[in-house]
């Protein structure tokens, strides 16, 4: 203590100087909130000019060279080289809008069962297996580059379903299941956190009542998850609306109107990784492209925006 | 299961519930030694002691709550009615209906005030809606809640405060009507006014004839709500009478201490 006391009457004049004065760590605060507000800059630069190019060049289209909106969302028939019967080009997206929904949704409801019912089990039942092996496992599927699911569905999938119900195999059906294993792992680990995030107290009371496991998975657990299921469902599907390679190598990629599920077909995705290299920039096949590719981000920003919307309604409920 | 006849007659004069030696081991460690003890219908004992000394580990085990527990060994009988029920093939499900437990923290499920009182009802198999009506009335009348919320029976349970919750979390238990009720420090993440709330709902239960045994760190509380009260020190139950006995002339010198503030 008294060391301390001395040392403290011997530097005074020094630290009322520090006090008064400008400290010397300050140029280091600047510098460091200039870099990190840098980064912040870069970002959001990024993200801003992305959305304004993609939406300038996409709504060419339909300012410069003059396709009504309504021959762009509900037109059926896509060949931008060509003029239809009354002279405005044949750039019909409906089919390819239809396509990206039905992957998405069908995918969805193949997943979701699977993901649910998997991490039901790896919470509630075995939180051991599910902690030490399930999770870690799932954490792989994750990482596994689409090219690789696509090479399963062309290799399996595609041949299976061409024995099963004949025709080509490609077609919405393939696509679907290809991107349902595709994003298991993100539903089912969204959806495990969401059931482990749960209080246990919720379960106690419900087990304190005399309910079985069962009523209180049902009754409780899951009523209680259900903003981090949403959550987890709508990032499963905007991860299946926005993937292009696997659903590209396995759907067929005809430009029409789904017939059904086993039947070639094509979503926004597949038509831009298939053209965009083809066509001249500023010519109207090319700006079409654009024009898909506007609405596949207007649909992603609408799933984030889904996403903020659930998770506010859910802390609401919190409080 | 014994006949109801027999069972009422039993327990005018008989305890409700005895416990006899009960032990309860946490993966081969010991947390609470022998412990016996008996709970009379139309009385609340208290069981207090410091932290960690096993007195909750023993309410978790009325009810079989410990079964939950990995690793968790009980040992001893615990009689309920002539029947002892910590042996394998008991139905945990039919004894914690009979058998209620309030937590500490008020823990409403996320739906209705109504829904609240209403699931584990309907988990039992009540399905028609003027039974369930009146029976969701009932609980919360009893639990003195009823004049709050008869208005907003559809709102979230959530938007009920603190002392609220708990006290819905009571008419939850009362729903199934039980004979026992389970109370693990029902008021300690409440404010002085909700205890008291809660503490004037615990004596008009108990006048109903229900045994309640609650766990609590407050001495003021135990002398306010309980009749009998036992003593738990490092996993022993080390003393156990009437609550007046227990604060006024204390036999054992480590309740004595723990009394006096010198731990604890």
């Amino acid at each position: 203590m008294t060391a301390i006391g001395e040392k403290t009457v011997s530097n005074k004049s020094e630290s009322t100087a520090e006090v008064v004065g400008v400290s010397p760590k300050r140029g280091i605060e600047r510098r460091g909130q200039i870099i990190t507000g840098l980064c912040v800059t870069l970002v959001v630069v990024l993200v801003v000019t992305l959305i304004f190019m993609v939406c300038s060049r996409g709504l060419a289209t339909f300012t410069k060279d003059g396709i009504p909106l309504g021959s762009f969302f509900g037109g059926t028939t896509w060949n931008p080289h060509q003029n239809g019967a009354d002279g405005v080009p044949l750039v019909g997206a409906l089919p390819m809008i239809v396509g990206s929904f039905s992957v998405t949704l069908l995918s969805c409801l193949i997943a979701l069962p699977f993901a649910l019912g998997a991490s039901i089990f790896v919470v509630e039942i075995a939180p051991g297996f599910g902690s030490k092996i399930f999770r870690p496992l799932t954490e792989v599927l994750v990482g596994i580059p689409s090219v690789v699911f696509g090479l399963v569905g062309l290799g399996i999938i595609v041949p299976w379903m061409r024995g099963l119900v004949g025709g080509t195999g490609y077609g919405i059906l393939s696509a679907s299941i290809v991107l349902a294993f595709m994003i298991l792992p993100t539903i089912t680990s969204l959806s495990t956190d969401a059931l482990a995030a749960v209080p246990n107290s919720y379960r106690d009371g419900s087990y304190g009542l005399g309910c079985t496991r069962w009523q209180t998975i049902v009754g409780v657990v899951l009523p209680s998850a259900l903003p981090g299921i949403l959550t987890a469902i709508i990032m499963g599907m905007s991860r299946a609306f926005g993937e292009a390679l696997a659903v590209q190598m396995v759907i067929g990629n005809a430009a029409q109107m789904p017939q059904g599920l086993f039947t070639p077909a094509s979503t926004l995705t597949s038509v831009l990784t298939m053209g965009m290299g083809n066509e001249a920039m500023g010519t109207l096949p090319n700006d079409v492209l654009w024009a898909l590719a506007m609405v596949l981000l207007i649909m992603s920003l609408v799933f984030i925006l889904i996403v903020h919307l659930i998770g506010r309604k859910g802390a609401a409920k919190n409080d | 299961m014994t006949d109801t006849t027999k069972l009422t007659s039993s327990t005018v004069q008989n305890p409700v519930l005895h416990t006899h030696d009960v032990t309860v081991d946490y993966s081969g460690k010991r947390a609470l030694n022998e412990t016996s003890l008996s709970f009379e219908s139309g009385t609340v004992t208290a069981l207090i002691g410091p932290s960690g000394c096993g007195k909750s580990t023993f309410l978790r085990c009325i009810n079989l709550m410990n079964r939950e527990i990995p690793g968790c060994v009980v040992g001893g009988k615990i009689v309920y009615h002539d029947i002892n029920v910590n042996t394998k093939g008991i139905d945990t499900l039919w004894l914690r209906k009979r058998v209620g437990m309030v937590f500490q923290q008020p823990n409403p499920f996320r739906k209705s005030i109504y829904e609240n009182v209403a699931f584990a009802l309907k988990s039992h198999g009540m399905t028609k809606k003027e039974e369930l009506d009146e029976r969701v009335e009932k609980s919360l009348r009893a639990a003195a809640l009823w004049d709050e919320v008869k208005d907003k029976l559809r709102d979230s349970a959530y938007a009920l405060s603190g002392g609220q919750q708990q006290r819905l979390c009571i008419a939850r238990t009362l729903a199934l009507q039980p004979d026992v009720v389970l109370m693990d420090e029902p008021c300690s993440a409440l404010d002085p006014i909700a205890t008291f709330a809660i503490e004037e709902t615990i004596s008009s239960i108990a006048r109903n004839g229900i045994c309640v045994v609650i766990v609590t760190h407050n001495m003021e509380q135990a002398t306010r709500v309980s009749n009998k009260t036992a003593f738990f020190y490092l996993g022993h139950m080390v003393e156990f009478g009437d609550t007046a006995q227990i604060f006024g002339a204390p036999k054992d010198q480590r309740l004595n201490d723990y009394l006096n503030g010198r731990f604890g």
